[in-house]
């Protein structure tokens, strides 16, 4: 379909870090087409961010090795012109959205790549002016970061490199830190920059079903350092390759596959809305008549109750407002909600970091008002999001003795909880270890684990998985099942991860402008169209596929596929 | 959770100013200060002082938390001279005046209560202008104006990037806080000094390695859109000097050399009311 010549060519190119033995890149040939739009899918590790960094020169530039081949970008050697001379060339918008919002302001921020380019100011400033309303920044321009929500930051992050009329725009993994509805944005937006401008685009990312809300043209799939698939993503959903590969499919497709249809590219499953489900229709029925559901209610005891909780850090802005619901013992419960809806706050009053300024919160029964948060520690245990915020030891066994210690436990005692903690946590046979040895997700059951031994009630975690590529997001997720089955310990998760909250979580609190939306089992929230749109959040793709082949209860649905799912899950372990 | 000592935007005439402007008034502000005892100069910039800190309408929340920090140490600081230096002020001024005998060798004279008095309003013609800079200077027109007056461009965006984080790791520093104090790691006024302080610990690591990543983070952001590659930059908010700019810097020039020739002038940097 392209007769240009590659604007991105890889020919042979091969990579090895230096602190490595193998190439983490191995023989990669890859030629991209002007005016193209890719998706770089592989689990961590499969290579496909030293591609990336291949791309903007960080390779071999900022990251030493021995680099084999030969790269073209735009007739370009990326090699030769450094990091700042591929800065023209390829835009590079990174996944953490805060750390890259350099400046101050919008404004700055837009005109940052200018200002190093020694570009003079009057010049800058109608640039600035020209990006902002490209990307419908113009009313925002003298906002501080603080101030801009998950997609504003976004825009300002591809302002940012935009300014500079680059040629290549390289999202490394744009979603991972949004909510649902906002990534659908993004992946909008890209689309439409892609029609308007004169860009070639490569969006790295593991949330497939996301990324295909528009469509691509091609889908690279690495596994080890090479290329295992390159197709269009018609030819590639009907295939197994992702899950042969660690990646996720879209829920529908999944959905499809377990019902028994062989799907084929010319039924377009790339998007539900347009995908021609005819043939596959009875299939899919058959399937959901003869499957049926095990739910339990749970009849247990209230651990939690939240009535009438309403807090505002100033006059200004109303955070929560008169929030109440009930956790019962041994649920697992998400809490979602939009970027700054309230659901950290929420955590943070059940804590006790803040107090409420009107209404009661009560643990089996008792106000919790008078305790401390080191009283109300010993009831409920709180999980940051990053493992690195609560490490403070140099060693796994100290670190998770930690907080017995402080409290005065006897030593022996001390021994027995934290061994015994450790070995339900999988961690006792690398007890010795550094924690600096160790991997994100082995840090992360490092700061559980250092909650746990303090045997808490309940446990909150917030945003478990954000980040985390499917394999190590179901390492964390199966480890917290696992606790839940070994300790008599009750989960609540704060979250942006639909399938989260679809697979594992028995209830859903909505969160929406510091109101509490919805209350309900995870398939009717993401069934609702009304409450997914006004929190933020994407309605699966599964009930799309149930209206599609006229099924009535999509809710039904959802929970008897996922319910399937998970008991194919059990019998593959 | 208010924000301390960083910048909030407002639109007051002292926000207004030019960074440029805001750093020679402070520099040479606290110079005035540093070098003159007279004690009428003093009371004349606490008095304007004061009412510059009224116009640039800085909150009490804003600073109190440093003041108090800042108090504390004034206190200790004024009891030292007293202990160590009973008699400074009858040295200084030439005369003795007792109030009241203490203990051992030590004697409360008025001498040395003025000079004490001396020392005590001078951190109040300092602390002020500090606060105000700090709130009401745009770090980024700030870099711009350092840059402006010739400091190479690497270390006014530094100063620029430290004030930016201020708040930030403020943010993850109570964050940290609050989740090891859950774990039951006291922190509050409630624990003894000595566990207090070793438990400083659990925050202030954690809250490192946090800013470690960030700081890895900004970095690569900042190469990946070309920073440091060339000589020059240029600034997006530089501002040009204003009609008020010109007079503030005209005020303080002329401000500044008239402290100095007030002080000098009899040869004495001491205001000296024993006479």
């Amino acid at each position: 379909m392209n007769t240009a010549s590659p604007i991105i060519e890889f020919s042979d190119v091969s990579f090895k870090y230096r602190a490595q033995t193998q190439p983490t890149l191995k023989n990669i040939n890859l030629k991209i087409y002007p005016g193209q739009k890719v998706l770089i899918a592989g689990q961590s590790g499969s290579g496909k961010s030293t591609l990336a960094h291949c791309l903007n020169a960080l390779i071999p530039c900022s990251f030493a090795g021995d680099m084999s081949g030969s790269l073209r970008v735009d007739g370009k050697e990326p090699s030769k012109l450094g990091v700042f001379g591929m800065s023209q060339t390829v835009g590079t918008v990174l996944q953490d959205t805060d750390g890259q919002f350099i400046a101050l302001t919008v404004a700055e921020d837009l005109a940052f790549a200018l200002e190093n380019d020694n570009v003079p100011q009057e010049e800058m400033v109608e640039k600035v002016a020209d990006v902002a309303d490209k990307l419908e920044l113009s009313d925002f321009l003298s906002n501080a970061p603080g101030a801009l929500s998950g997609g504003q930051k976004q825009r300002v992050s591809l302002g940012g490199v935009m300014a500079l009329d680059v040629k290549v725009l390289l999202f490394d993994e744009p979603l991972a830190n949004l909510d649902p509805a906002t990534g659908k944005r993004t992946i909008a937006l890209i689309d439409e920059l892609l029609k308007r401008e004169d860009l070639t685009v490569i969006i790295i990312e593991h949330r497939l079903e996301d990324v295909l809300y528009k469509d691509v043209d091609r889908i690279v799939l690495m596994e080890d350092g090479q290329i295992v698939a390159d197709m269009h993503p018609d030819e590639m959903l009907c295939t197994d390759l992702l899950p042969c590969h660690g990646i996720r499919e879209p829920l529908y497709i999944a959905a499809l596959k377990a019902a028994g249809a062989k799907l084929k590219p010319s039924s377009h499953p790339q998007h539900i809305e347009t995908m021609d489900v005819g043939e596959y229709k009875s299939k899919v029925k058959e399937w959901f008549e003869s499957s049926n559901i095990s739910r339990m209610k749970s009849m247990a005891d209230t651990i939690l109750s939240v009535s009438g909780v309403s807090f505002k850090y100033d006059a200004s802005r109303q955070i929560i407002r008169d929030v109440s619901f009930d956790i019962k013992r041994g649920e697992m419960i998400s809490l979602v909600g939009k970027n700054g809806a309230g659901k950290s706050t929420l955590a943070s009053l059940i804590c006790g970091f803040y107090k409420p300024d009107s209404g009661k919160i009560s643990f089996y029964g008792q106000d919790l008002k008078e305790k401390s948060i080191k009283e109300r520690g010993e009831k409920i245990g709180y999980v940051m999001q990053s493992p690195n915020q609560m490490i403070s030891k140099p060693m796994i066994y100290e670190e998770v003795a930690l907080g017995l210690e402080v409290r005065g436990v006897p030593e022996n005692e001390i021994k027995e909880r934290v061994n015994n903690i450790l070995k339900i946590c999988g961690l006792y046979p690398i007890r010795n270890w550094p924690v600096s040895a160790l991997s994100f997700g082995q840090k992360k059951r490092v700061s559980i684990a250092s909650i746990l031994v303090l045997d808490p009630e309940l446990l909150i975690l917030d945003e478990p998985t954000a980040g985390q590529d499917y394999q190590h997001y179901t390492e964390i997720m199966e480890f917290l099942c696992d606790i839940r089955k070994k300790l008599p310990v009750t989960i609540m998760m704060i979250t942006h991860d639909m399938h989260l909250m679809l697979e594992y979580t028995d209830r859903t609190l909505v969160l929406t402008d510091g109101r509490l939306l919805m209350d309900a089992k995870p398939e009717e929230v993401l069934t609702n169209d009304g409450i997914c749109e006004r929190a933020y959040l994407k309605r699966t793709s599964l009930y799309d596929l149930a209206q599609k082949c006229d099924i009535k209860e999509a809710d039904e649905f959802v929970a008897r596929f996922i319910e399937s799912e998970r008991a194919i899950g059990k019998q593959e372990k | 959770m208010s924000r301390m000592i960083s910048y909030e935007k407002k639109n007051t005439p002292i926000h207004k100013l030019s960074g440029f402007t805001k750093l020679v008034f402070f520099l040479l502000w606290c110079l005035a200060s540093a070098l003159t005892f007279d004690t009428r100069i003093l009371i004349a910039m606490i008095i304007i002082g004061a009412i510059v800190y009224i116009i640039s309408g800085t909150k009490w929340k804003q600073v109190s938390s440093v003041f108090i920090a800042i108090m504390f140490f004034m206190v200790i600081n004024l009891v030292c001279i007293f202990f160590f230096a009973p008699f400074q002020g009858c040295e200084i001024y030439g005369s003795r005046t007792d109030i009241a005998h203490l203990f051992a060798g030590y004697t409360l004279t008025k001498e040395q209560l003025f000079y004490e008095f001396n020392v005590f309003i001078k951190y109040f013609t300092v602390i002020p202008s500090v606060f105000i800079f700090l709130v009401t200077t745009d770090p980024s027109e700030l870099a711009a104006s350092l840059n402006g007056i010739g400091v190479p461009y690497m270390i006014a965006y530094s100063v620029e990037i430290a004030l930016r984080y201020i708040p930030d790791v403020q943010d993850e520093y109570h964050k940290i806080k609050n989740a090891q104090e859950a774990r039951g790691i006291e922190m509050s006024s409630k624990g003894n000094l000595l566990s207090r302080i070793k438990n400083t610990s659990a925050i202030i690591f954690p809250l490192l390695f946090t800013t470690m990543e960030r700081i890895d983070v900004v970095s690569n952001a900042m190469e990946l859109r070309g920073f440091g590659k060339k000589k020059k930059r240029t600034w997006y908010s530089k501002r040009s000097l204003q009609t008020a700019d010109y007079l503030v810097l005209a005020f303080i020039i002329c401000f500044f050399a008239a402290t100095m020739i007030i002080t000098f002038w009899d040869g004495n940097r001491f205001y000296n009311p024993f006479i």
